[in-house]
């Protein structure tokens, strides 16, 4: 696993962290923006902060530069406190949303600012800018300005005049946000080979969890202030912990019933659902259980079954998406069109089967009884 | 039916709407300009009758150098002192306005403004009563032994500067604080983000940034400090007085016109030299931003 859960700050760190948040907290007047975080994060890894807008990530990611100050918490930086030090005192570099390119400098006094201000000179200063604007793909650029370069590219230099000063963290501000969607694609593979090339440590904040699911090796999920569930991509997706996580990552099926065992849920209409013991985690009264559309099967038996009627369906493409009437609950299902003619038409009866091991649980929903 | 015209001649578009105002600088500047000129030219004497006629009299302009040498320099060192002076105080405050402004802003403008509901002139003369010699200002001056007892502000150069860069403030201040307002404080962050402390982050991005209204407000302060005259009027002395006080009294007291359009054509020459030289030092596209 390479995102360790919080410990207590009295507890002795199992591995090297780069980043450690404790009980971080950002009020702007009567607004609590981040609310009491803890996180730490491994050296070396590619992390990404995830949420909707609102969430909190951007504010996390800006004390963490040292642009905003916590209410209450600590910073801690490869063991220490930086939470008082202004930005220009962190070990951190940034890569603003807007890029924030000097527009009255070259590309190359752009990307020499860094190493300028750290006393880089001569030959030395015109090697890393040279390295890193060829670690980028745009050497050659050194005397253009800002204004001359495409969206793409201004996104490259902002991202070398921030990996040439070798920072012990690099945050990125939804860096890809403004680049059409082609470019985006190309360069999350990008940022992710760069970011295994120099081994820096990564915080990338995205509200695009598709983005957040290609880069990342670990993902925050933060909603309201709060880390929602923290884990690899495939923990996330396979094992949301909270409605609002089986909902932001993709699409899930939840359908409300009463745990009845350690393993088992019982659905409105009476049918019994199997879950690994784990997912259910001794909860017991109300609970929702959910599974993924493309994980149901039309007919066989793979341990879970569910009657009902084909509502709706809409053929695109590679799949086709059935919205199926059950006792229990609408439920989205999606069948590879593996072979031609395979749909199934409105009205059909028919019944919908999943393996207990694809089953996750969550809180039911306050409110619904 | 009306853009019909602009439609068919798109070309021609552009010219019709600079029309009213080429037409007006024509009429109103360019004609009274060859009109100055054709002055400068000419000689005579009140004494002969009022019968100036033109002559190709270039004697009023080595004249009007030889005798009023000191009122040029003054005039461009006052220009000069008070515009260095409007750009030390009002940067500041610009500064202060844009960045720390917030709701604050427009009212925080109206007060650079205001002064300006008040016509120049009684402005300046509010200053003769701040700088009398039983002023407020003279007392607090004496007070910390800046000025020995009995010695004067009003009527001094000290004086004709200190009402130059009043009454210029706000051409400085202005365009200061629209160059400043426009710098997105995402780059300060940057420079801050990449090891530079704030007081670098200002020398090497804000201040750059800011050049085009540093630019503007010199440029609205120096040109017409340089040509005035009320200030050395009422605050200064016939010993602080500058070129303008010259041709004004030319023009409207002696009636000396060949001299007093001799001695403008000379001014406006070294104001557009001095611009000239100072846009090329600074870089003209600083000029436009």
């Amino acid at each position: 696993m390479t995102v360790e859960a919080a410990v207590p700050p009295e507890a002795p760190a199992a591995t090297e962290y780069d980043i450690r948040l404790i009980g971080l907290t950002k009020r702007f007047d009567d607004v609590v923006a981040v609310d009491g975080i803890s996180l730490d994060i491994d050296r070396g890894k590619f992390f990404a902060l995830l949420g909707p807008s609102g969430c909190g990530k951007t504010t996390t990611l800006r004390m963490i530069g040292g642009f905003e100050e916590p209410t209450e918490g600590r910073i801690e930086l490869g063991g220490v406190d930086v939470a008082p030090l202004p930005p220009y005192k962190r070990d951190v570099n940034t890569v603003f949303q807007s890029y924030a390119l000097f527009p009255h400098l070259t590309i190359f006094e752009n990307v020499a600012f860094g190493l300028r201000r750290r006393g880089v000179k001569g030959g030395d200063l015109r090697r890393r800018v040279g390295e890193s604007l060829e670690l980028v793909g745009l050497a050659g650029l050194e005397r253009r300005k800002p204004r001359q370069l495409s969206g793409g590219q201004q996104q490259r230099i902002a991202l070398a005049r921030a990996l040439v000063n070798r920072p012990r963290v690099l945050l990125l501000d939804e860096p890809l946000g403004a680049l059409d969607l082609k470019l985006r694609k190309e360069m999350q593979l990008e940022l992710k080979r760069i970011q295994a090339d120099v081994g820096i440590t990564f915080v990338h904040v995205t509200h695009d969890q598709e983005e957040a699911m290609t880069m990342a090796d670990g993902i925050v999920i933060m909603n309201g202030g709060r880390i929602e569930q923290l884990g690899t991509p495939s923990e996330l997706y396979e094992r949301p912990r909270t409605p609002f996580v089986a909902g932001f990552l993709g699409v899930s099926n939840l359908l409300e019933g009463t745990a009845v065992a350690g393993d088992r849920v019982k659905l409105a209409d009476g049918t019994e659902v199997q879950c690994p013991h784990e997912v259910l985690g001794g909860r017991t009264g109300t609970v929702q259980i959910g599974v993924r559309p493309e994980k149901l099967r039309i007919g066989g038996d793979a341990g879970n079954s569910l009657s009902g009627t084909i509502a709706e369906s809409a053929y695109i493409g590679v799949s086709t998406q059935y919205i199926v009437e059950t006792p229990a609950g609408p439920v989205t299902v999606y069948v590879q069109n593996d072979r031609p003619g395979g749909q199934v038409a409105t009205g059909e009866r028919l019944t919908l089967s999943w393996s207990p091991e694809s089953t996750f649980v969550v809180d039911a929903l306050e409110g619904s009884s | 039916m009306g853009l019909g015209l602009f439609h068919r001649h798109r070309g021609a578009t552009p010219y019709l709407l600079l029309a009213p105002g080429m037409l007006w600088l024509a009429a109103f500047f360019l004609v009274p300009l060859g009109f100055l000129a054709y002055q400068s030219l000419e000689s005579g004497s009140i004494i002969a009758g009022f019968g100036y006629a033109f002559t190709w009299a270039w004697s009023n302009y080595s004249s009007a150098v030889r005798g009023y040498t000191g009122e040029f320099e003054r005039s461009f060192e006052y220009a000069g002192l008070a515009t260095v002076i409007a750009l030390v105080v009002s940067y500041p405050v610009a500064y202060w306005i844009a960045f720390r402004g917030g709701r604050w802003k427009n009212l925080l403008l109206l007060f650079i403004v205001a002064p300006f509901f008040v016509t120049y002139l009684i402005r300046t003369l509010a200053w003769q009563t701040i700088l009398s010699d039983h002023g407020l200002v003279v007392r607090l001056l004496t007070d910390i032994h800046l000025i020995s007892p009995g010695g004067r502000v009003l009527a001094t150069g000290t004086a004709v500067v200190a009402g130059i860069t009043y009454n210029f403030l706000p051409f400085m201040a202005l365009p200061l604080y629209v160059s400043l307002e426009q710098i997105d404080q995402t780059l300060i962050e940057a420079a801050e983000d990449l090891y530079a402390s704030k007081w670098r982050a200002f020398l090497r991005v804000t201040f750059p940034l800011s050049l085009p209204g540093v630019v503007a407000g010199t440029l609205l302060t120096f040109i017409p400090a340089a040509g005035d005259f009320i200030n050395a009027q009422l605050l200064g002395s016939p010993t602080s007085h500058m070129i303008g006080n010259v041709i004004q009294s030319k023009f409207l007291g002696l009636q000396d016109y060949p001299a007093a359009a001799a001695m403008s054509f000379i001014l406006m020459a070294i104001i557009l030299a001095l611009v000239l030289v100072y846009a090329r030092v600074v870089g003209t596209e600083k000029l436009t931003g």
